[in-house]
């Protein structure tokens, strides 16, 4: 099938089987390999991208159903050199060990705050669930988006 | 995954002409069908990867939120269309204030991701979580080869049926928000090849009996456009408890939906429905029945609760299902009684 996938603002023109998930449609043929496959059966998070601003599971949404709305994904929360504030708490927190599933919170975690779902611990832990962790990061990841979550004002992102 | 076509839908009439080659597929089961529509993918394509599911032609029917995409709430009830995402529905004021049982199962639901894919019309139609069913080294399932046999009776069955089974199969039907329309009554809007019907919620689902394979009163080619939730004034007072293995990001081992008509601590009305060992989505008229008329106390709480799971089935390590099952219920309708409302 042909398909235009806008992926961080940027489209690309792909020949792809009608097979191809979003996951392998940014890991195998655009070269974004930030996202991660995880489970590739929608149960970890660490696909987790943003389909028209919100976030979804990239191993299970099919590539030709997306055409014509906009993907963001791990590459394009950075401004140039500038980290998204969600990056650098990351790493200010030691939000991460070994850091496969990190591409996956740092989406969901955006995606959170700009939700409205950050007001607390407990709202945070309900809402970043979906985002498995097992080096067990869990405590930094919740200190991280609660300290990112005042300092994403609307002018510093990138739709 | 198996090889199939792509095809996307622009409105309505376009799904149901690309479906009316299901149509053709008669007296199969609407799950069988060799097409399949797709909305948020998250069963039908998890199944597909997993060769459980094998369409040839998938038509995605994301283009009709324009039609049946709405949520609209009015002294009649409350309309919710196929396309609206769970997420959406669990965080509209209205649902959240007049029909707070509904937001609370698709909160309690999922994962945030999941809940911003996946369509009230797929959720009702998700599949059974039973390792037997997803697995498909499993040889033996009614459900996903006809006629197989079922490897999950004498097997470790803990997250299994104990309501509405057969001895052809003991699945568990997964999914929350059927439970909240099966309490408030429900209806299910379908359009098909032949024209457009309406149905009581309850009359969706079918029990396995001999046809596990055959979930729903769906036929092939035929498509929920949406759901009608009548008033009443017991839709306030209800509530959704999910109990699970972990806090979230889980199915039920046990659940309830409740709604309750007082008046002076005296049930006018209740509505009830479980969930986590049920067969098909399971609205509990016998436990209604043991209220109505009754003062809402722990012991009538009990009482119904007795008879919601008089005909419960145990095979092994699922003993424990019907007492779980009574005490979620119990707790539920007691504290459904002390909402402030």
């Amino acid at each position: 099938m042909e398909m235009t996938l806008n992926v961080n603002g940027r489209d690309h023109r792909l020949s792809l089987d009608s097979r191809t998930t979003l996951l392998d449609a940014l890991r195998e043929h655009i070269g974004l390999t930030g996202s991660k496959k995880g489970c590739d059966q929608g149960q970890c998070g660490a696909c987790t991208v943003h389909l028209a601003g919100r976030r979804v599971l990239s191993c299970l949404t099919l590539a030709a159903a997306v055409q014509g709305r906009a993907v963001t994904t791990v590459e394009g929360l950075a401004q140039g050199e500038n980290l998204h504030p969600m990056q650098a708490a990351f790493i200010a927190h030691d939000a991460f060990q070994c850091g496969y599933c990190t591409p996956g919170q740092l989406m969901s975690a955006v995606a959170c705050v700009r939700e409205g779902h950050a007001a607390s611990d407990e709202a945070i832990r309900e809402y970043m669930s979906g985002n498995l962790c097992r080096c067990g990061a869990y405590p930094k990841i919740v200190a991280a988006i609660r300290e990112a979550a005042p300092q994403m004002a609307p002018k510093m992102e990138r739709a | 995954m198996r090889p199939f076509r792509y095809e996307h839908a622009a409105d309505r009439e376009a799904a149901l002409q690309a479906g009316r080659s299901a149509a053709a597929a008669a007296g199969e089961a609407h799950v069988r069908a060799p097409v399949q529509y797709l909305a948020g993918g998250t069963t039908l394509i998890d199944l597909m990867k997993l060769d459980v599911m094998r369409p040839e032609v998938v038509v995605d029917i994301n283009g009709l939120a324009r039609q049946h995409g709405e949520i609209r709430s009015g002294p009649d009830g409350l309309q919710l269309g196929a396309l609206v995402r769970m997420a959406d529905a669990a965080e509209h004021p209205a649902v959240r204030r007049d029909y707070p049982v509904i937001a609370q199962s698709l909160e309690l639901a999922a994962s945030q991701q999941l809940r911003n894919m996946a369509s009230l019309g797929g959720n009702v139609l998700q599949r059974t979580r039973c390792n037997y069913f997803r697995d498909v080294t499993w040889a033996a399932c009614n459900k996903r080869a006809p006629g197989s046999g079922c490897a999950a009776i004498g097997g470790p069955d803990r997250g299994m049926a104990v309501l509405g089974v057969s001895e052809h199969c003991i699945a568990n039907y997964p999914g929350d928000f059927a439970g909240a329309l099966a309490a408030l009554g429900a209806t299910v809007d379908i359009e098909g090849p032949g024209g457009r019907r309406v149905i009581p919620f309850e009359e969706l689902h079918r029990l396995p009996g001999d046809t596990p394979h055959i979930e729903t009163n769906l036929a092939p080619g035929e498509l929920i456009t949406g759901f009608s939730v009548p008033a009443g004034p017991w839709t306030r007072r209800s509530l959704y408890l999910k109990i699970r293995d972990r806090q979230s990001y889980e199915f039920a081992i046990a659940s309830a939906a409740v709604a309750l008509d007082l008046d002076a601590g005296v049930v006018r009305e209740a509505r009830v429905a479980l969930g986590g060992m049920v067969a098909k989505p399971w609205r509990s008229h016998e436990a209604e029945a043991a209220l109505r008329g009754h003062p809402l106390t722990e012991g009538s709480a009990q009482a119904a609760a007795a008879a919601a799971f008089a005909q419960a089935v145990v095979h092994g390590e699922d003993r424990f299902k019907p007492e779980l099952g009574r005490r979620t219920l119990v707790r539920a309708l007691l504290q459904c009684a002390a909402m402030e409302i």
